[in-house]
């Protein structure tokens, strides 16, 4: 089973994980064949919101939730269930600073 | 490329067969669940990796508890650069225990029983046994307990969480009790197999009567504790387990509908698990050091062995029930005793016991109870009385067979009642 586990972090939490303690923490999960993917983000300023209504394109700023955690990375992992992936969740350091959300992936319906 | 895949299925194969064993035993070594856990993963995906290139070890689960020992001490000696304040001392400790504990293949079993007793510890929480007992030593996964149980999946992991969290804060000893306190910390344990069939058996609650695939893992699980520990109420809980299962096709109809033992099709019972069970019910009997479990299990013989109901003994049933009540005084023994004694001396005698428990205030909110009742009365024409209990049983019950055979006896009352 894949699961994404969505960071979320206050704004002035983003840099209070070195860079390179969360390198080498996701370096250890891609050694043990857990990760598939992760990356972090800037944060919500830089972000812009898009859609397509009536074939018209619009562009937003943001999302600027009222929220004071913003989505500040992702890590998508292989785990044999829920509390699996809630274990490897507990090794990616910014889950000390902030928290992070474990979803399972859906596979797409044929 | 072929061969690789071969291997590949081996390592599979070896996974279904011995991942259970080789984690009991990495618990032990490594003294913590989580780490066991990962030691697990890190062996198995080291096995596809080296396998293919050296060849399948002559012995598998010894080369995998090997490796996952190694891997465990490997990452936590990894992790203790990153954290400041080092609690990971652990390691140094697990590379001086003494290597060769883990081959003697006596303890590797002794490992298995040592999981299913602190699964099942009496600190836990009963739903946190049932969970921890399914995942850690059945090798279910979260949301297949989830599944099975009706539960959402984060609601099974938080209790997954707590309980191996209460393990380690509570330093929970991984051990067979001694001979001293085997007796209750087994009672515990056959508890929680016997909840996790009747989940499967009879689901508290759902739209379907039976969830098979439940109560086969906990028939599994029943086998594998009278393989490592054949204690006489072990395998009376295995007697009474087969004993309930051979009767399951026949207890629903295509429909869905429940049927009652009395109106079942006994050609479609299962004979090669009444013949099993009624030999482990003998073998527990013969040890005259059974319990509760062995005693329900001759029940269901007593009925498993009746060609047609009109065959059935009471007179034995009531007996056993008697045997029963003096060992485990409850009141829904009382009340199952009433059926029989209803069945053997007419439904005066059953309703008068119901009665009685009703009265002093027990299980008013038991639907069986009220269920009982109602059948009585229905049975000596006492209609009103009838209604007002199968009203009262139809009010407690969250299943919906149950509730549409309950509302089917409703039906058959007003029908009777009309000229």
């Amino acid at each position: 089973m894949k699961y994404l586990c969505l960071v979320y972090l206050e704004k002035e939490k983003w840099h209070a994980v070195p860079d390179r303690e969360c390198a080498s923490s996701g370096d250890r999960l891609r050694d043990r064949g857990l990760l598939l993917a992760a990356e972090p983000l800037h944060p919500v300023e830089t972000a812009a919101t898009v859609r397509v209504r009536n074939g018209k394109v619009s562009v937003t700023d943001g999302p600027f939730a009222e929220t004071k955690e913003q989505l500040a990375g992702f890590y998508l992992v292989e785990a044999r269930d829920l509390n699996e992936a809630i274990q490897i969740a507990t090794k990616i350091p910014p889950v000390r600073e902030g928290s992070i959300e474990v979803r399972p992936v859906r596979e797409l319906e044929p | 490329m072929e061969a690789t895949d071969q291997i590949h299925e081996t390592v599979s194969q070896v996974y279904r067969s011995d991942s259970r064993r080789v984690l009991a035993t990495l618990i032990r070594l490594l003294g913590d669940f989580d780490v066991a856990e990962e030691a697990l993963h890190d062996a198995f995906r080291a096995a596809l990796e080296q396998w293919p290139r050296d060849g399948v070890p002559a012995n598998p689960r010894a080369w995998l508890v090997s490796a996952g020992r190694f891997k465990a001490i490997d990452g936590l000696r990894r992790q203790a650069r990153f954290d400041p304040l080092d609690e990971t001392g652990a390691a140094a400790e697990l590379a001086v225990e003494d290597a060769a504990a883990w081959a003697d293949p006596e303890s590797v079993e002794d490992d298995r029983l040592r999981l299913i007793f602190t699964c099942c510890h009496p600190v836990l929480p009963p739903d946190a046994q049932v969970a921890l007992t399914m995942r850690e030593v059945c090798g279910l996964t979260t949301e297949e307990i989830a599944q099975a149980f009706l539960t959402p999946a984060p609601t099974l992991a938080q209790r997954i969480v707590r309980a191996k969290a209460k393990i380690r804060d509570a330093e929970l000893p991984y051990l067979v009790p001694a001979p001293s306190e085997l007796p209750a910390r087994l009672d515990a344990v056959l508890r929680v197999v016997y909840l996790v069939f009747n989940e499967g058996y009879a689901p508290s609650s759902g739209v379907s009567v039976t969830r098979h695939d439940v109560s086969a893992e906990a028939i599994r699980l029943g086998r594998l504790i009278v393989d490592l520990l054949p204690e006489p109420e072990a395998v009376g809980l295995l007697g009474l387990m087969l004993l309930h299962e051979s009767r399951r096709t026949a207890r629903t109809s295509p429909s869905g509908e429940v049927i009652l033992l009395d109106e079942q099709d006994r050609s479609l019972w299962n004979r090669g698990q009444i013949a099993e069970g009624v030999r482990l019910v003998e073998q527990a009997l013969s040890t005259r050091r059974f319990g509760q479990y062995t005693i329900q299990a001759a029940i269901a013989a007593v009925h498993a062995q009746a060609a047609e109901p009109g065959a059935t003994d009471w007179a034995e049933i009531v007996g056993l029930y008697d045997v029963l009540a003096r060992m485990d005084p409850s009141p829904v023994i009382e009340l199952n005793r009433a059926v029989a004694v209803a069945m053997r001396d007419g439904p005066a005698a059953g309703l008068a016991i119901v009665d009685g428990i009703l009265d002093r205030g027990d299980l008013k909110e038991y639907r069986l109870a009220h269920a009982a009742r109602a059948e009585f009365c229905r049975k000596l024409g006492r209609a009103a009385d009838a209604r007002l209990s199968y009203d009262r049983a139809l009010a407690l019950t969250k299943q919906e067979p149950d509730r549409r055979l309950l509302e089917r006896r409703l039906a058959e009352l007003d029908r009777d009642a009309k000229p």
